[in-house]
Parts: structure tokens; sequence; C-alpha cells
């Protein structure tokens, strides 16, 4: 596989446009920590973006931070932590859920091009939520931008929404500018045991109808959690306001038992777990699906799943909305029993940690009904029209796969 | 009076008119189809009333299937479509064509589905975005994103306009609380984005069609998402000597780690007319005055009144006053959430921007309003949702004075243009429509507008859907999506090989 390494956008669109007259797509990384995500790229040369680097600007009384698209991510949350700021979507480390460890915590534009957030989206949003404007080069070499650096900004259409979760299908990022947030100046969290993954998701339900600004709702069955289930309810902000929520949630709780406290520390490591799927990551064998469902139904979503799948495990976030499962290794990795315990839901499945030609030949992506998929076609060919950009990195790729 | 060059009207299809009107019938029986004269002036103007033109017939569908045939057919026909929610829009987005048909959204008013267990509400386009929270606030929900419009207008037209409120700081846009969208797109099929779930399962189009301003497709059916109602709210109103001290408060505010649900302020002008037309209280004697809300348990209400009183008064605040009741908390808002028919009743026309600026170079952005407010002859009130840049200068007209609304418009332009130049943007919730349209360039490449135009080019290659809104030149589809690898040798004479 041959490298190619720009160190500015200008380089960087040189090298599209030298794969376009070649002919020739390019896989485009980061450090490659998300490397093993979504379907296998056809392409025999890589765009290095881990070149173009540095924070530009961060101004922490705007709330706003703008850094070339290969700043590590390590970086850019160690200068928001210094300044009391967080990315508060909790951007994932997938290192060991995936393997390689050594590619760390990625770049910033690996994180806005997956665009995965943590468990506290359900309250503050997803990384989504959070870019507010970035600049890239299409699959046409052209070096282009959308959006600006204010909170509030509907000047021409909103690409920054579609350039998160595109997986370097629609352009090469550069840079990108990104609301911050202060980080909460206290967190506790209630830690409620021996529920089962109904029951918890209703515990779940009625802790977020409550005007308690949870910021992390979580359920590990006993499966992944030996020492009997957790369910676990985050608060965060000022101190005196999580010690008043937390007595309002114990109240409105008090069915489901008395909850134990889990402190800052120990709330920190737990939650960081629940966002690196730490719970699955240790079974190296077993393939691991992603699940988005409405929140309030993800208990019988996780019951049926347990119940078609031998020996799945498996646990939810999002106050149930998301479930992560782990299957055990098989041809059609329980593909069709998973997509089917959601289909009635709306809400989809992606493949997250298989190997390579599993990915190759599954979809990887939730299949879309025909008028949507021609959609995302079109819009696909808007900004590459030769699939030159990560080709086959979410849905097969025609031209290059045959 | 300036119109805004639109698309030539098609005269064949204008000549068509009856025929398109008893076709339209015959698909939609139900459907009211409008075409009298006298009857479509009701829809020759939005809410930027400067502009006028009826459209070619009116029809108001009223479920998505009458809506799909609507579209099939005039995409078959070439038939331009303008949709239209309540017609509140600032920026003339649902401003019609002479020879386009104007799809009223209005009878598609049913709240279909409350789910309080997943937090969701699923919602005709019609309905207003107050409805929504009139409909759940018994069961202690609300909607959070709150346009001072919003007994008026629809949820369909905040999804186009992607529109904000004075809640947006902390509770984001519209395009933060949808979830899911049914849409018709101009051949007439039908898609979902979204549903009750978060994140989307391939390209976020959900994303994408909020704030596409009709451009893109019709929106036929809303998944919001609702929040519980905060237990409490309170609102400090601090007045100042000078915009800078406010703009210092307002930093110091959110450099303390505290994001306000609300940060409003107001200038002198936007004070006396606002005192003047709901007697909020208001001190008179200020340059400028702030509207801290904070809200969540009482202890937190307490502990972070508590901070910005403080913050305040470092920053030199000469009055002060926390809200003691619910309804004096309503009435320092009534003052802000009128402010623009308050300044309508002080002057006879009023032209209301939009743009956005990074917080910090506010003063300086007053300070040059004010000079070219006195450079054009016309006054000027700004109202400014304090926390996210956002500034809504009022620009005070007479249109019965022969060249004033010309002036105003360029007076805005020039605003605009000061925005851009100190790093902000256009328009921070009004949206583009026709009125910015011309401007877009001062803050896109010729290439950045391309690349948005392909988008709307894939998903309606015609350009029958609001033509003539955001895009200042109406390319053929085909001139910008096509490609060659000869365009790339010649953009690129000496790129490395592979
Ligand atoms: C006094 C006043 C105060 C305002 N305050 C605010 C404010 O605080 N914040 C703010 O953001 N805005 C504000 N606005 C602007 C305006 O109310 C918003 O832009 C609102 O979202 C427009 O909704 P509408 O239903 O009136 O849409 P319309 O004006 O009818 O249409 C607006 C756009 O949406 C499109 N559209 C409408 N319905 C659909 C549909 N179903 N499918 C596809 N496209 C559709 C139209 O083509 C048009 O481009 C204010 C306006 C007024 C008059």
């Amino acid at each position: 596989m041959t490298v190619e390494k720009p160190h500015t956008p200008q380089e960087a669109a040189e090298l599209v446009a030298a794969a376009l007259t070649a002919d020739a797509p390019l896989e485009i990384i980061g450090t490659g920590s998300r490397r093993a995500l979504g379907r296998p790229v056809s392409a025999d040369r890589m765009l290095d973006m881990s070149g173009l680097t540095g924070i530009s600007l961060h101004e922490p009384e705007e709330l706003v931070l703008t850094a070339a698209a290969g700043t590590p991510l390590a970086e850019i949350e160690a200068a928001l932590a210094e300044k009391g700021q967080m990315l508060a979507f909790e951007p994932p480390d997938f290192s060991h859920l995936l393997g390689g460890v050594e590619q760390g915590r990625g770049t910033l534009g690996g994180m806005v091009a997956c665009g995965l957030s943590g468990p506290r989206r359900i309250r503050t949003g997803a990384v989504r939520d959070h870019v507010l404007g970035f600049a890239g080069i299409t699959g046409r070499a052209e070096i282009f931008k959308s959006g600006g650096r204010v909170m509030k900004n509907v000047t021409g259409f909103d690409l920054s929404k579609l350039i998160c979760g595109s997986w370097g299908s629609l352009a090469v990022l550069t840079e990108v500018t990104l609301k911050v947030l202060p980080a909460p100046e206290a967190t506790a969290t209630l830690r409620f045991r021996g529920l089962d993954a109904r029951r918890a998701v209703r515990l779940m339900t009625a802790a977020m109808r409550a005007p308690a600004e949870v910021s992390g709702a979580a359920h590990l069955p006993a499966d992944v959690h030996p020492d009997g289930s957790l369910t676990c309810i985050r608060l965060e902000g000022f101190a005196p306001s999580v010690m008043a929520r937390a007595e309002m949630l114990k109240g409105l709780l008090a069915e489901f038992g008395t909850p134990e406290m889990m402190e800052d520390a120990e709330s920190r490591i737990f939650w960081g777990k629940i966002r690196d799927v730490a719970p699955l990551a240790d079974d190296r064998q077993a393939f691991v699906w992603r699940i988005c469902c409405p929140p309030a139904q993800g208990g019988e979503v996780a019951e049926t799943l347990r119940e078609m799948i031998l020996e799945s495990r498996l646990f939810l976030d999002w106050a149930g909305g998301l479930i992560w499962l782990a299957v055990p290794p098989s041809a059609h990795a329980s593909a069709e029993m998973v997509r089917g315990a959601i289909s009635g839901t709306g809400g989809h499945a992606m493949l997250f940690r298989a190997p390579e030609d599993v990915r190759h030949r599954l979809p990887v992506f939730h299949p879309q009904p025909e008028p949507l998929a021609e959609v995302t076609a079109r819009i696909r060919a808007a900004f590459d029209p030769r699939d030159i950009l990560n080709p086959g990195r979410m849905h097969p790729s025609e031209k290059r796969e045959g | 009076m300036s119109q805004p060059v639109m698309p030539g009207p098609d005269t064949s299809v204008i000549t068509r008119k009856d025929e398109i009107a008893r076709d339209l019938r015959e698909l939609c029986p139900q459907a009211v189809v409008i075409v009298s004269p006298a009857e479509l002036r009701a829809y020759e103007t939005d809410g930027l009333t400067a502009y006028r033109q009826p459209p070619l017939l009116t029809v108001l569908p009223s479920d998505t299937g009458e809506v799909s045939r609507i579209l099939r057919y005039c995409h078959e026909q070439e038939v331009r479509i303008v949709p239209r929610g309540a017609g509140t829009s600032l920026s003339g987005g649902a401003l019609p064509l002479a020879d386009a048909v104007l799809l009223a959204m209005t009878r598609f008013d049913r709240i279909l589905d409350i789910d309080l267990d997943n937090r969701t509400a699923t919602v005709q386009p019609g309905v207003t975005n107050l409805a929504i929270t009139k409909a759940v606030e018994g069961e202690g929900f609300y909607y959070a994103p709150d346009p001072s419009s919003q007994i008026a207008c629809t949820i369909g037209g905040n999804v186009a306009e992607n529109a904000g409120g004075v809640h947006c700081l902390k509770y984001g846009l519209t395009t933060n609380n949808i979830l899911g969208l049914e849409m018709v797109l101009v051949d007439g099929s039908v898609i979902r984005l979204g549903g009750k779930h978060l994140d989307p399962d391939g390209y976020d189009l959900l994303g994408l069609m909020i704030g596409s301003e009709g451009l893109m497709g019709v929106v036929t059916e809303v998944t919001v998402r609702l929040l519980p109602a905060p237990p409490c709210a309170r609102a400090v109103l601090a007045g100042f000597d000078t915009a800078e001290d406010a703009g210092r408060c307002v930093a110091e505010i959110i450099s303390a780690g505290i994001i306000p649900a609300g940060m409003e302020m107001m200038d002198r002008p936007a004070i006396h007319a606002a005192e003047a037309f709901v007697k909020a209280g208001y001190p008179l004697d200020v340059e400028a005055l702030l509207i801290v809300e904070v809200d969540g348990p009482e202890v937190e209400v307490d502990d972070l009144t508590a901070r910005v009183r403080r913050i305040a008064t470092d920053c030199g605040a000469r009055t002060l006053r926390v809200s003691q009741s619910e309804e004096e908390r309503l009435r320092f808002w009534a003052g802000r959430k009128a402010a623009f028919p308050a300044v309508g009743r002080i002057s006879p026309d009023y032209y209301c921007m939009d743009g956005t600026i990074p917080r910090n170079r506010l003063p300086e952005v007053l300070a040059r309003i004010e000079e070219m407010s006195r450079q054009y002859g016309l006054d000027c009130a700004n109202v400014f949702h304090a926390g996210d840049g956002n500034l809504h200068p009022l620009i005070l007209y007479d249109a019965n004075q022969a060249d004033e609304l010309e002036r105003a418009e360029h007076f805005g332009a020039d605003i605009l243009r000061l925005c851009v130049e100190v790093g902000g943007v256009l328009t921070g919730e009004h949206g583009v429509g026709v009125e910015k349209r011309d401007l877009m360039p001062e803050m896109f490449s010729e290439t950045d507008l391309k690349v948005q135009e392909r988008v709307k080019c894939a998903l309606d290659p015609g350009q029958l859907l609001n033509p003539g809104k955001v895009f200042p030149q109406l390319k053929g589809c085909g001139e910008i999506t096509g490609f060659s690898v000869r365009e790339i040798e010649e953009r690129f004479p000496d790129i490395p090989r592979f």
C-alpha cells in the first residue's frame, strides 16, 4: 500500500487530483484508529491526513475551537481540559474494542467522519450537534468550506450535518470548527443493582421523563457484569444542583430499590468504560453490533435479541436507545436476527466489529429502502462522481468492486 | 421599490393555469385549490412584506398522498412549486412566483402521536410551534425551540428554516431537537428520515433537510424531541451604561461555566419601544439591557442567580432585578418577545436583520451600526441573542418616503457584510431566502456555493422546488454537476503523477 502524506490542504487537493487523473482511489486515514470500522475500502493508496495538525483557534469564552483535521483528539481534549472545557458528546476511544492501542484516540477528522458519540449524547447531542463548520476537499479535488465559527448559523445548507458520519465518502476533511462546552463542576452516579433489562429500561425511562437532566443512563446485565446487573444514572452540573437532582431521583425511583452513589472518580471510570464499549472488548472473537432503537423499546429489543441469539451478550446505553451486542462469530454474523429484532421499531443496526472478509460481504450499515438508497447514491455522486474517496466504505462501490 | 430578480416566469405555464388547476382538483378532490386573483392576494407575501408576488395558484393539501400526487404532477409538467407554512418567514422564503404553484401546508394541522416514554411528539408540519408545547405541557413537557413567532409559525416552516429562539443557547436550534421527518421529494416519492431513535443509519439526511428552505422536498410529518419542563426558572434583568459592559458581562457568565437558558440584550431604542408597548418594567435610563434566564432545580436556580448577580455587579450593572414570581419572569420576557411588533409601532415600517457575530466583537459592531445609521439617515434598534452572538438590528423606515426602503436595504446589506467581515455569518436563524441570496458570495466562494448547489441538484435536478431562493444565480444542474478528468488536468497542470 502506498501512503501519501500531505501537510497542507493544497497538497491534499493535489493528491486527490492525482488520484483522479490516475483513476486510483484513496483510502483516507487519520491515525487509522477507526480503520476497522465500516466496510473495507477498495483502494491501493492511502491519504494519511495526520500531517495536517494544530489548533488554530480556541476562544473559551466564545465556546469555540478550530483545528486541522489531523490534530490528535488527545491534544484537543487536553487543550480544552486546561480551560475547564470539554467535547460534550464524549467521543469514544475504540482502540481497545477494535484492537490497535498504538493508534491512540485518533484524530479530529476521524472523529467527525465517523460521527460516533458517547453516553452524554442523550443530553447534549451528538458530534453532529457540535460541528459549527469545516473545510475539506471534494472528490473533484476542490477545496471548499461550509458553516462558520459562530453558534447560530443557517446560511446555506447545513453540510456540517451531512459530513458527520459520512465516513470519508463525501470529502477529505482538512479543518473543523467545534462548539465546546464547560466541563461539569460535579458528577454523581446512582447505581441500582439486580434489575433485568426490561425493568432497567423502565427505570431509565422514568429518570429521563423527570426534569433531572440525566446525562448518562446505562444498564449492564449480569452477563457482562458478573457481580450482578447494574443500572446507572449519571447527573452532572453544579454541585448543589447535582445533589438536589440525585435526591429527587432517589425518591422517584424508589420502587426500583435504593441506589448506591458513585462519586466523581469512580463515576468517571465507569462512564469511560461504557463510552468505549469496554464490557464487550475483551472477548476478541465475538462480533459486535451497534444497535439504535427508540429508547423505551430498548428493554424489549434486548430481551428478544438475547432469546434469539444463543451466547450473545449485550449492554444498553442512551437510556435503552443504544444496544451494544456481542454475538458468536459466524459467516452470517446473526445479521438477519439482529435486524429482524428491530424491524418494527424504525431503528437500525451496524455491524461494528467483525473480520474484514465478513464486513466486506455483509451490509455493515443498515440496508436502506429504495428511494433513500437512491438519494444517498446521488448525494455521494454530487461530491465524488468518480468514487475516488473511500470507495466501498459505506456501501459496495459498483465502479471499484466490479 | 426594489423587487428581487426572480427566475424568469415560464409563460407557457402561466397560460396553462386553468388546466393545471383542473388537473390538481382532479388528482386531489379533497384539496382546496385557489385561483381567484382576489383570494391569491392573501398569499402574495410572507413576513418580509417588502416583496410581493401573487402565485399562479395556491393548493392546500391535507395528506401525504395528495402532496405526493401534486409534486409528481408538477414534476412531470415542469411546474415550479413554492412550499409555504404560516408565511412568517422574514427572508422571503415563502415568496411566491408568478408561474409557481404555492403549496400551503396549513391544513396539515394534526398531532399524530405523543410518546412521553420516548420523549417525542409526531405531528403534521402545519401544527404551530406553540401548539406542540401546549399539547404536552399538562404532562410537564415542552418543545424547546421557541421563535418569537411561535404562536403563528408552523413546525414545517421551523424545520425548513432551522428556526431558533431565545432558548437555543442551552437547548439548541430546531436541528438539535428534531428526530424524524417524512418528506415528499420532487418526483412524488416519499422518504422517512430518522424516527424515535438517535443517530442516522447512513448519511445524516435529516440534518441536511433541516434548514434547506423548501429547496429539497416537502416535509409532511415531523417527530420532535420533547424535554421535561425545568421545575424552576428565573430571569435576571440587568441594565448597563454601555454595550461594552453588557457584552463583558455575557462573556464573564459563560467563562464562569454557566450556560444560561437564555441571554438576551437590547439597546436603548429597543428598550424604549418594548417598554412603551408592553410595560415590562424595563429601566429607561440605560444603554443596554440584559435578560439572563437560568433554569433547573430550585437550588441550582438560586445558586446561579446569585452567581449571575455577582458577575453583573462586577461588570458595572447599574440596575439589577431578579424575577420574584412566574408572572414577573414572563413580563421580563414579554418585552423582548414583542420587540419586533413594538418597533413596528414606533415606525411605519421596519426591516429586521439577522446576522451572527463572534460575541466579543459586539461593541465594535454596534458602534459601526450606529455610524451607518447616521450615514443612511435611518434609525436602528438592536435586539440581540447575546449568548450565541445572533444580532437582530431593526432598521426603521417609511416605505412611503421616496427611497427609504432602498436605503434600508443597503443599510441592512452593509450590516450583514460587517458580520461576515468580523468572522460571523449572514443569517443566524431567519434563513437566506430571497433576501440574503445575493449576499451569499460575501461568505462563500464560487466553489463553496457549487458544492451546495450540487446537493440541491441531487435532490431536485429540474430545480422546481422553491427556485430563486438561497442561491444567487440559478445555473442549470448539468453545468455544475458534470465532471471530466480533463478539467482536473487544466486546474492542476503540474501535479505529481501516481
Ligand atoms: C414577529 C416575528 C418573529 C420571529 N421570530 C423568530 C425567531 O425568534 N426565531 C426564528 O428563527 N425565526 C423567527 N421568525 C421567522 C419565522 O417565524 C420562522 O422562520 C419560521 O420558522 C417560519 O415558519 P412558517 O411556518 O411561517 O414558514 P413560512 O414562512 O411559510 O415558510 C418558510 C420557509 O419554509 C418553507 N416551508 C414551509 N413549510 C414547509 C414544508 N412543510 N416543507 C418544506 N418547506 C416548507 C417555505 O418554502 C419557506 O422557504 C419570526 C418572524 C416574525 C414575523
